[in-house]
């Protein structure tokens, strides 16, 4: 395929008074890092929602490969190939991760109403699911632990093996940072530098040192609509970045 | 392997328990025993909403009544000769009347579950103990059938090989389908169909982020167990001899709830200990006072508030895994 993989023409999304996204437009291209910045309130959560089809637009398009997604409910975008983490973990809690990622390889493999088989045992499930595990960071002695008790670090790692299981076209990650101590960050780096150029990534991330260390191209969000779109070092000299980041009082 | 010799002992307790109850000269306990069996179906299958699903359903006495009501129905028609609705002949064959009961709580269920499971939360605990009256009160008018008076069933079911009139065929037939019943839902909670009507139950939003939409799979799962409850609500009829819309009466659903809640949420065997411990109780109470209620209530209190998943954790503090 050419042309981008994901394309977004024209979003928009009130709320009331408020313009939450006013103009949406993006680009994400096969095989690239796309960071999606810009300062609180920008309209970064509600232009997720509406990528990941959790929220509908008020106008506008979104296409995924071609195809017009923006009707297309949440579940569907993902069978796609549009994979999501969320910057609030959502796990199965009373699971162990191994479990988690268990329920995410048999989602990908197909409906699930099979209804006599032991999944709990399923060797067919459960080896991708360590392998999955193991790729997003998490070792191997931290499997059997039940979702609750994995550190704040862990639990981002077990998120990202559950949107990895799907075998995304495009990874949305949704500040996979966010609560994370130095030492982790610098962890979460290393795993997404080691996924770039396998799959499609559109980082929204508000810890700047990761964004320009991972970065293909980065476009800033202000007041719902991107104001600077390029390379990271085209990114740092806008002028126009700056003023929207120092009046915000982030640091750039 | 500890806790499957103590299960099959438990098993051979139960079966020997009819053997057992004539020795102790109170032959009653083993009606007091079918009760309890056909109860620990009724309880077992809406576990699987509620306890696996995390699916308050308060209607699910309407499954429990249509079966019953089912057995009555085609009882009545075997007797008159008449056809139902002028297309189905009345039947006394058990196996054909369980059938027909599981088949009219199924589809019963998967109309109510179709649009009950549209909504969340407290609108569906209110949606389907709606419903679960609406039927109640449609079987409280319909005349034809005893109204509220219900129906009085002069024979109980036939099946192949066994005597039903005795209280011990009838007993072990009950524990036999409990026993099968126990062990499919055992199967279906450890299933693909399981992990995911497990997951829905925890985040509802991860799932979809997963590429799945719940909704056909908690479908499925309420069509299941209003079949279970059916099945059970056939088995009190017989059981009983007599069916009445009290059996869909909203009480009955809450004490299925409370069977499961007391027993253990999402445990294979908890809802079959509430199902004992509270008809046991009840039978026990009301042996010594008319306000057995009184004392029921602060029990189930105490039991909710120091046992935090019902007696099997208390069984399971016994007994760790």
């Amino acid at each position: 395929m050419s042309g981008p993989l994901l394309r977004i023409e024209n979003l928009q999304k009130r709320f009331g008074g408020l313009r939450a996204t006013d103009g949406l437009d993006l680009e994400v291209w096969p095989g690239e890092l796309h960071a999606l910045i810009g300062p609180n309130g920008a309209g970064k959560s509600t232009a997720i929602g509406q990528i990941t089809g959790e929220i509908a637009p008020d106008a506008g398009r979104i296409l995924f490969g071609g195809h017009d997604i923006t009707r297309l409910p949440a579940a569907r975008r993902v069978r796609r190939g549009l994979s999501r983490s969320f910057q609030v973990v959502q796990l199965l809690d009373d699971a162990t991760a191994e479990a988690n990622a268990a329920l995410a390889v048999q989602a990908a493999q197909g409906h699930s109403f099979r209804f006599w088989r032991d999944a709990t045992r399923d060797e067919s499930l459960l080896a991708p699911a360590r392998a999955l595990l193991a790729r997003a960071g998490l070792p191997a002695a931290r499997h059997a632990m039940p979702a609750a008790g994995l550190a704040a670090g862990e639990r981002k790692q077990v998120e990202l093996a559950l949107a990895l299981a799907a075998s995304p076209r495009l990874l949305l990650l949704d500040e996979p940072m966010a609560g994370l101590g130095a030492s982790e960050s610098r962890a979460m780096t290393e795993t997404l530098r080691g996924l770039k150029g396998q799959v499609a990534i559109l980082l929204v991330e508000h810890d700047m040192e990761a964004v320009f260390a991972l970065a293909d191209r980065i476009s800033v969000l202000v007041h719902g609509r991107v104001i600077a779109a390029g390379t990271p070092g085209a990114i740092r000299a806008s002028p126009e970045v700056r003023a929207a980041y120092l009046s915000d009082e982030d640091g750039l | 392997m500890r806790d499957r010799i103590l299960l099959l002992l438990l098993l051979l307790a139960a079966i020997a328990l009819p053997w057992l109850a004539e020795a102790a000269g109170s032959p009653a306990t083993t009606g007091l025993a079918t009760r309890m069996a056909i109860y620990a179906i009724a309880a077992a299958s809406l576990n699987l909403v509620l306890g696996y699903g995390g699916l308050v359903s308060f209607g699910h006495a309407a499954y429990f009544g249509l079966g019953g009501y089912a057995v009555g129905i085609l009882y009545a028609h075997w007797r008159s000769g008449e056809a139902f609705l002028g297309l189905i002949p009345g039947s006394i064959s058990l196996p054909v009347t369980l059938g027909a009961a599981m088949l009219a709580g199924g589809v019963s269920a998967a109309i109510l579950g179709a649009l009950s499971l549209r909504t969340r939360g407290v609108q569906f605990i209110m949606i389907t103990l709606a419903f679960a009256q609406m039927l109640f009160f449609l079987f409280v008018s319909l005349k034809a059938y005893g109204g509220d008076e219900g129906l009085s069933i002069r024979r109980r079911g036939e099946f192949p090989g066994l005597d039903l009139r005795d209280a011990a065929q009838l007993y072990w037939l009950c524990l036999g389908i409990l026993v099968l019943w126990l062990g499919l839902l055992r199967r279906v909670a450890h299933s693909r169909f399981g992990q995911v009507l497990a997951g829905a139950r925890q985040s509802e939003r991860r799932m979809a982020a997963l590429g799945v939409a719940v909704y056909p799979y908690r479908l499925v799962a309420f069509i299941l167990s209003g079949m279970g409850a059916a099945l059970a609500g056939a088995l009190m009829v017989n059981a009983l001899r007599f069916v009445s819309p009290d059996m869909m009466h909203w009480s009955k659903s809450g004490e299925l709830m409370i069977m499961v809640i007391l027993g253990g949420l999402g445990t294979a065997l908890g809802p079959v200990l509430g199902a004992v411990a509270l008809v046991g109780l009840e039978y026990g109470l009301s042996g010594l006072t008319e306000h057995w209620q009184f004392i029921l209530g602060p029990i189930l209190l105490l039991v909710v508030m120091f046992a935090r998943g019902g007696l099997m954790s208390l069984v399971r503090r016994l007994l760790p895994a």
